[in-house]
Parts: C-alpha cells; sequence; structure tokens
C-alpha cells in the first residue's frame, strides 16, 4: 500500500513534449517551480550586487544610475516572478486539485496557457535587463516612468501587464475548482486551511489585477504617445497614478503572505499533530484580510501629496489589517500549545515564520500611524518591514511548503539533517540581514541611494554578511532537494502522517491523483482520529 | 455553462449595432459645449450605458445564474472601492487638518 504505484505522472510519460503540452496540474506545477526558481536566483543576483555597493559608504563599485536598476530589477523579479506566483502557481497548483479530491483544475489546458503567458512577460523582462534595463523602482512613479526615465520602461511594463493575465486566470481557475469540484462530502468547512487561502488570494488576483494592468497600460500610453494622465503639466495627477498603483499592490502584499499563512496552517498541524485551533476563525480571517486588503492602499501616499482627510481615513483602516492577522497568529499558537511537536524542517520554517511574520506585521503598525510614517518614509525602516513580511513570511513559508510536500512531489524525501541546519542558517541569515536595517531606517537612513554617510557602515556591514550567509541558506536547499530527486529515500504515501486529503494517495500520485473519487466524512485536520476515518475510498473511480 | 445558448445571433447584431450608435452619440457630444462640466457626465453616462450593454448580452450576464451575478457585483462594488478613496483625495486635496470637510 505504501510503495510507490507502477505509473505514476513522472514516469507515465517522458520528453520535453510531454512536459511542454502536459495539462496536468502537477506537472504544470512543476514547470512554475523551474521559472520562479530561476527567477529567483536571477532577483537575488541583483540583491547581492546590491548588497556588495552597500558595502562601503562611498558609491564606489558602480555609478548611480547603475544602482537604480540594480534595485528596480531585483524589486520588478522578485514581485512579479517570483513572491507573486511562487506559492499559488507552484503549491497551489500542484495541492488545489488533490486537496479537493478532484482528477485536475477546472480548466487544465487555460492552465497551461496562464504557464506560457507568465513565461511571455518573464521574457519582456528578461529583455529589458539585457538591453540594459529600468531605473524607476519597481513602483514605477509617475511622471518620472512616463515622462523623464530614459531607461526600458515600457518593455518592462508590458512584461508585467502581459504577466497580470497569468495571474487572473490562475485565480480564475483556483475559484471554479474549489466551487465545483470538491469530491463529496467535502464541505466548505472540512477543506484544509490552504485552500480557504488560495481562494482569498484568487479574488485578490481577479478583482486586483486588472487595474495594475490598465495602470500600467495608461503609463505605457503617456510615455508612447504623450497623454497626460499623470503629468501636472498637461492636467494629469501623478499621485493619481499612486492611487492605481497602490490600489493593486498593496493587496498584492496579501497575495503573497495569504498562500503563506495557508501554507502555515497545514504545516503547523502536521507537526503539532492537532486540530487547528479555531478553524472558522483562521479561514474568516483569510477573506477578512482579502477584502480589508483593499481599504488601505493611501498608507503608501502619507508624504506624497494625498490629502490630509484620506491619510487619516487610510491610516485607521490599515490598523484593522491587523484584527485578522493577529487572529491567525494567535490560533496558530494556540494549536501549538498542548501539541505533540516535532521539528523537522518544514517546522523550523513555520516556527520561523511565526516569529518574523509577527516583527513585519508590528512594524507594519508602525508605519500605519502617519504621525511615525512621516519619519521613518522612504528610510531603511521600511525597507527592513516589508523584507520581513516578505523573506521572513512568504519565502520561509515557502520553502517550508516545498520541503513538506517534496515527499508528495517527487516520490523522496530529502536528507533531513542537512534540511533542518539549512533552515537554521536562513533565520539567522535573514535577520542579521534585515534586523539593522530597521535601525539603520530609524536613524534616517534612506532607501535608494548608492552611497551613505560612513556612520551607517557598521550596520550595513552586518547586512550584507547576514546577506551572504541567507544565500548559503537558500543555494544548500537547491543542492540537497536535487540531489534528494536520485538518491533519497522513497518516501511512501504519507511519510508525515498528515490527516490532509493530498497523503491519502500514493507518491507521486496516478496522473489523475486519485484511483477511486474519495468520499470526506471529516474535517481535514481530524488528528484525533485515523486517516481511514475522514475518507472512504469506496466508489469505483467515475472515469 | 451553456446559459449563452438563448441569446440568438439577431440580438448579438443589434446590440453591436446600438453601440456603435452610441460611439458616435459621445463623439458628436465631445463637438458641442455644455458647460458645467455636463461633457464629462454625458460622457462617462453613454460610456457605462455601453459596459453595460457588453457586460449583459457579449458576457452573458443577462442569462448566467445568481452566483455569476454576485462575481459581477463584487466587480463593480471594488470599482466604486477604488473610485471613493481616490475621490475622498482629490476632493479635499487642498485642505488643511484644522479645516476637514468632505466638500470641494
Ligand atoms: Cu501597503
Amino acid at each position: 500500500m505504501n510503495g510507490a504505484p507502477q505509473v505514476h505522472y513522472l514516469n507515465v510519460d517522458y520528453g520535453i513534449r510531454s512536459w511542454l503540452f502536459t495539462t496536468d496540474h502537477k506537472r504544470i506545477a512543476w514547470l512554475y517551480l523551474l521559472s520562479v526558481t530561476l527567477f529567483f536566483f536571477f532577483g537575488g543576483f541583483f540583491a547581492t550586487l546590491i548588497r556588495l555597493e552597500l558595502m562601503t559608504p562611498q558609491g564606489d563599485l558602480v555609478q548611480a544610475e547603475t544602482y537604480n536598476k540594480f534595485f528596480t530589477m531585483h524589486g520588478v523579479t522578485m514581485v512579479f516572478f517570483f513572491l507573486i506566483p511562487s506559492i499559488p502557481a507552484v503549491l497551489g497548483n500542484f495541492l488545489v486539485p488533490m486537496m479537493v479530491g478532484a482528477r485536475d483544475l477546472a480548466f487544465p489546458r487555460l492552465n497551461l496557457a496562464s504557464w506560457y503567458i507568465f513565461i511571455l512577460g518573464g521574457l519582456f523582462t528578461l529583455a529589458s535587463a539585457a538591453a540594459g534595463g529600468v531605473d524607476t523602482g519597481w513602483t514605477f512613479y509617475t511622471p518620472y516612468s512616463s515622462i523623464y526615465s530614459n531607461s526600458h520602461v515600457a518593455l518592462t511594463v508590458v512584461g508585467v501587464f502581459v504577466t497580470g493575465f497569468s495571474s487572473i486566470l490562475t485565480g480564475l481557475n483556483f475559484v471554479v475548482t474549489i466551487h465545483k469540484m470538491r469530491a463529496p462530502g467535502l464541505t466548505w468547512f472540512r477543506l484544509p486551511l490552504f485552500i480557504w487561502a488560495i481562494y482569498a488570494t484568487s479574488i485578490i488576483f481577479i478583482l486586483g489585477t486588472p487595474v495594475i494592468a490598465i495602470t500600467l497600460l495608461l503609463v505605457g500610453l503617456e510615455r508612447v504617445f504623450n497623454l497626460g494622465f499623470f503629468d501636472p503639466a498637461r492636467g494629469g495627477d501623478p499621485v493619481l497614478f499612486q492611487h492605481l498603483f497602490w490600489f493593486y499592490s498593496h493587496p498584492a502584499v496579501y497575495i503573497m503572505v495569504l498562500p503563506a499563512m495557508g501554507v502555515e496552517s497545514e504545516l503547523v498541524t502536521a507537526f503539532a499533530r492537532r486540530r487547528v485551533f479555531g478553524y472558522s476563525f483562521v479561514a474568516f480571517s483569510s477573506l477578512a484580510i482579502a477584502v480589508i486588503g483593499f481599504l488601505v492602499w493611501g498608507h503608501h501616499m502619507f508624504v506624497a501629496g494625498q490629502s490630509v482627510h484620506a491619510g487619516l481615513i487610510f491610516s485607521l483602516l490599515s490598523f484593522l489589517v491587523a484584527i485578522p492577522s493577529a487572529i491567525k497568529v494567535f490560533n496558530w499558537t494556540a494549536t501549538l500549545h498542548r501539541g505533540s511537536i516535532s521539528y523537522d524542517a518544514p517546522m523550523l520554517y513555520a516556527l520561523g515564520f511565526i516569529g518574523l511574520f509577527t516583527i513585519g506585521g508590528l512594524t507594519g503598525l508602525f508605519l500605519a500611524s502617519i504621525g511615525v510614517d512621516v519619519h521613518v518614509h522612504d528610510t531603511y525602516f521600511v525597507i527592513a518591514h516589508f523584507h520581513y513580511i516578505m523573506v521572513g513570511g512568504s519565502v520561509m513559508a515557502y520553502l517550508g511548503g516545498i520541503h513538506f510536500w517534496w515527499p508528495k512531489m517527487t516520490g523522496r524525501t530529502y536528507p533531513e539533517p542537512v534540511a533542518r541546519v539549512a533552515a537554521l542558517i536562513v533565520f539567522l541569515g535573514f535577520n542579521l540581514t534585515f534586523f539593522p536595517q530597521f535601525v539603520l531606517g530609524y536613524l534616517g537612513m534612506p532607501r535608494r541611494y548608492h552611497a551613505y554617510p560612513p556612520e551607517f557602515q557598521a550596520l550595513n556591514v552586518m547586512s550584507s554578511a547576514g546577506a551572504s550567509i541567507l544565500a548559503v541558506g537558500y543555494v544548500l536547499p537547491l543542492i540537497y532537494l536535487i540531489w534528494s530527486l536520485r538518491y533519497g529515500r522513497v518516501a511512501g504515501r504519507n511519510p508525515w502522517g498528515a490527516r490532509g486529503l493530498e497523503w491519502q494517495t500514493p507518491s507521486p500520485p496516478p496522473t489523475h491523483n486519485f484511483d477511486v473519487t474519495p468520499r470526506v466524512v471529516a474535517e481535514a485536520y481530524a488528528y484525533d482520529k485515523e486517516p481511514e476515518e475522514t475518507y472512504e475510498f469506496g466508489s469505483p473511480s467515475r472515469a | 455553462m451553456s446559459n449563452g445558448a438563448h441569446i440568438t445571433v439577431k440580438t448579438y447584431l443589434t446590440v453591436f449595432v446600438i453601440l456603435l450608435g452610441l460611439t458616435a452619440l459621445t463623439t458628436g457630444v465631445a463637438f458641442i459645449d455644455l458647460g458645467g462640466g455636463l461633457n464629462n457626465f454625458a460622457a462617462l453616462t453613454i460610456a457605462t450605458v455601453k459596459a453595460l450593454l457588453v457586460v449583459l448580452y457579449f458576457m452573458h450576464a443577462r442569462t448566467s445564474d445568481r452566483f455569476t451575478w454576485v462575481i459581477a457585483a463584487a466587480g463593480i462594488f471594488w470599482l466604486l472601492l477604488l473610485l471613493g478613496g481616490t475621490l475622498d483625495d482629490a476632493i479635499t486635496r487642498n485642505q488643511l487638518p484644522g479645516e476637514l470637510q468632505l466638500t470641494p
């Protein structure tokens, strides 16, 4: 029963065509995994250059203009081509159908098309890098981006525009799948919390992404045809751009962190061997974050010329996001309480997530209060804050999730001791990189400069040293995960003894996930029951 | 999923002709000075009617089930959020903290 099936999704067919024309959600997940990993190291390359330049106060490695391109390429790549697709398109693609007991997503060919659209957008961005790069920052603020910048704004903007459609279609696919394709007996409140999180994320994908797409299109039009949307000289409003941009880009933060929270709920329950504390609160807090996340965008514009009245309202609403976020953190903590906890590598990432996300979230409250924001806006305090959320939160959860589901994806286990060491290296390297940046920012070091006063050097050297440790922590998993594909121990269907539906099918799963359509009689966290009491595999498959 | 079957080719063509007519109307109105911001109002009203026609007929919302309506309504609601927050800034842009009030 625990052995790998004779024929599974990986060995059913070989050759490059069987991958490039696949409609199997599990294979498409691998296509995304390979592509976002490449983009991650591409974006990481620019981060390395940034940290190298900031080792010394003088701008001695590169010129200011080149440095501007470094942080822009870093931001654009990491946000649009790694963080946003990472958990939804890799883990979401692989897991959503299996977690709901379906044979595939609702629209398998649309799913493959989404990947091609993503790659097409990525090629535009890579082309702009090859042609000389962009220097506007990932935020493309007007009128600099639309009129004054001499770099490849149009090419990059088109890349992000195209990629947006990949997000929209992926979100659509998930929403329809979750609504229409749940296995018999799988009611909404028996769903894994990962599904709730992906569902909330999909809503943001569908409702938010069109706004960024049209906004960037307007920037391109203003740039190419000299229209006056954002140029004050022609009756436009530069702050209007920031409204439109952040209406998507603040919720985009939740596109990055909501799926991470979903992964977190799966990891915490599996390694504490307990039912999640307050299931419905965790589930609904995902939806609350998705909705409230759309009401707070003005907190990016407190000092950008936005009215005081709007600033007050956006400040107040921003504080509200803390409530559903805190509900989640408290509920995970309560789940750990009196759990029988094991410290495997995914759990180390999960625990790291709780701490780092909490620091990132609480410093977000500092920034939501206008008085403090006036002091620290556009400083390294902001940089540290959002890296705690996106790297300390999302990347940690992504790595935890990759480790957790690696046996399911590949049928092999990774080497546990070295994975634990890597998780600790990531945690230490991360904190050494980014904690000094809180101090730097509070002392007044502005972001986006390649040179700085000498008194900031010690903290910057700490940060650069941390970045090199972090790099080791990221390269290690790359090595041992690839190693495990060939030399890893055969995993069996449920190596963690988890209760989710995806663990009840062989590893790697057959092409259609389940040989027999499962019938669900309990929720996904029934750790007080045997898996056989949660799922029935009685009825023959409706092939 | 087979909801769209109720709409005939004739209806599509009729809607298409109406859309063309409204486009001509927008262009025509642009040449007349209605004064008092009425030009903007007219152009936006016509555009809204056109968008509604597209959603109702070409996107089959008219013959879709309730759930599709909820999704479509959510899209409109989100648009209102975007307009509301942005307008709040635009309307109060020149007011100082001592004189906060919601009038242009
Ligand atoms: Cu924000």
